[in-house]
């Protein structure tokens, strides 16, 4: 089992972060993993992007050109990757940013209205933390479990106490999805 | 063992440390840039040195006097800045001076792009520098493989006296990926050659390019080339993938590895008989093999982020036995998976099936 993922969004959305802590989390469950960032010259208030690969073999190109999973917290990074979604693969997106979207054959596209729900947990910035819980919900990548364990390991101690928050907000995205 | 994910710059670097290097000396530049700045927080921990040249030139001057002072020594940089360093490469290969130099390859020629590429093969192989001489060339496979490679590097210059090199890209230095870190470990000081004081010596030491008196350039040249004779017999590296019985064997290193890789297992999935051959180290270049499998009827296909250098060297060891095809990207972009998936179904005999 092979999980090819894109997380996209806006500079300071935390987009490179989810796609460590799902990389981070696929390798303490023993899978092979990588994690590549767009980098080079960007525009403040552009895109950011990540690829990550998860599986149980040895993981060939790490640049992901065909996802089957992909996470986008803006409108920009919808439009730039949605069509290069495969067949079968997951569409999570933030629609507190992002209005209509249309349908895509054999995609399925889950809204999330991520910035609301962070919002009722007390903090904006753990929008990205939501739409990771709904991937893992629908794709069931990695556990929800593996994550927050890999949150002791990417986020620096000083960010440790935000760990409880970054927690709950990860499983109120899982349940939106699963229940 | 545990895993830590690294980015291959940063593994690379912390390989280094590993391995018992305590000086590095570099000057910044897009996409090497974490190893600088990991070494610039972890030398003074461990009691190393750190120190930011002003300029590339300088810092393999740098690399020169510190190695010909036996310390266990490290220079990193990118294409246009290594083009910089190629003097002074000549430099530490005529005085004998082992030390590791990295490439952290991008686009060009010129100042080029950021993006990935391995147009520095011939650069890294065939000498940038002037002279007859040859460094050792490795060329990681994936972040494991960083800190693997560094750690031999050290060894393998110390062992023969000469430059190693890391041919890597931005793609490989970027991306994280989870490594296993070998044990810190402790390198003996004793280099009888190297200028740390006469300590009762009735003779200098000297470390030293120069051999303009006599004979002597000739002897130096002599002594060279046995060295690097004894390095293209004991010293090649490679992995073989599934060539034995494939209809068509690709050849590629580094990421363009990683890709055909991919590639290859969508192939294989469909019952077609492909191979890999991947170079790890690109001088000495893997010719036995090469050639073997040329004799047993293969044919090849070469990829690379280039507009076709390496395949040069196939071209070389197949020695007309076999056709060779070659499929480069030019613009500091990375084949996609399906392009080389396109590209091997191409060549396959109707269409490769059993």
């Amino acid at each position: 089992m092979t999980h090819e993922i894109i997380c996209a969004g806006f500079g300071g959305q935390g987009v490179m972060l989810i796609g460590q802590l799902l990389a981070y989390g696929g390798m303490l469950e023993g899978k092979e993993v990588t994690w590549f960032p767009s980098y080079g010259p960007e525009m403040r208030g552009g895109t950011a992007n990540c690829s990550v690969v998860i599986s149980d073999q040895p993981v060939g190109s790490p640049i992901v050109a065909e996802p089957d999973g992909l996470i986008a917290m803006n409108g920009p990074s919808l439009t730039r990757f949605k069509t290069a979604v495969k067949p079968g693969g997951v569409i999570v997106y933030n629609s507190s940013l992002v209005t209509a979207v249309p349908a895509l054959p054999g995609v399925k596209i889950c809204a999330v209205p991520a910035n609301e729900l962070a919002r009722e947990l007390g903090n904006d910035k753990i929008s990205n933390m939501v739409v990771l819980g709904a991937f893992l919900g629908l794709t069931k990548a990695v556990a929800v479990s593996s994550i927050e364990t890999a949150l002791q390991q990417v986020l620096p101690a000083r960010r440790h106490h935000l760990i409880p928050l970054n927690s709950a907000a990860l499983r109120k995205g899982f349940s939106l999805v699963t229940e | 063992m545990e895993r830590v994910m690294m980015k291959g710059n940063e593994a690379l670097a912390e390989g280094a440390i590993r391995a018992g290097c305590r000086f590095f000396f570099g000057y910044p530049i897009t996409p090497q840039n974490e190893i600088p700045e990991y070494m610039a927080r972890r030398m003074p921990e461990v009691g190393g040195v750190f120190l930011q040249a002003e300029s590339e030139v300088s810092a393999i001057n740098m690399v020169y006097g510190a190695g010909g002072a036996g310390g266990r020594v490290l220079t990193s940089s990118s294409s246009p800045g290594i083009s910089l360093k190629q003097e002074g490469i000549s430099y530490l290969v005529g005085a004998q001076v082992p030390c590791v130099i990295v490439n952290v390859a991008r686009g060009g020629p010129g100042l080029g792009g950021l993006t990935p590429s391995q147009s520095d093969y011939f650069q890294a192989t065939k000498g940038g520098g002037h002279g007859d001489y040859r460094l050792l060339v490795y060329a990681p496979g994936n972040a494991q493989e960083m800190v693997d490679l560094i750690g031999l590097a050290f060894d393998k210059a110390e062992a023969y006296r000469n430059p190693v090199m890391i041919l890597t890209d931005a793609i490989m230095g970027q991306m994280m990926e989870p490594v296993v870190l070998p044990p810190l470990r402790e390198v003996s000081p004793d280099k009888p050659w190297a200028t740390t004081g006469k300590k009762g010596r009735s003779k200098p030491n000297l470390i030293n390019s120069l051999g303009i008196v006599g004979e002597d350039l000739e002897r130096i040249n002599v002594e060279l080339q046995a060295k690097f004779a004894r390095m293209a017999a004991d010293e090649v590296r490679y992995e073989a993938d599934g060539v034995e019985d494939a209809d068509l064997v690709v050849v590629a290193y580094g990421t363009s590895s990683r890709v055909v890789r991919s590639a290859i297992s969508r192939l294989r999935q469909e019952k077609k008989k492909v191979g890999l051959l991947r170079p790890v180290t690109l001088w000495p270049f893997p010719q036995q093999i090469l050639a073997e499998l040329a004799a047993a009827g293969k044919r090849f296909l070469v990829v690379e982020m280039s507009a076709g250098q390496m395949v040069e060297d196939v071209i070389l060891s197949v020695n007309d036995r076999a056709k060779v095809t070659f499929f480069g990207k030019l613009n500091g972009t990375v084949p996609t998976v399906k392009e080389v998936y396109d590209r091997i179904m191409s060549l396959l005999p109707e269409g490769g099936e059993e």
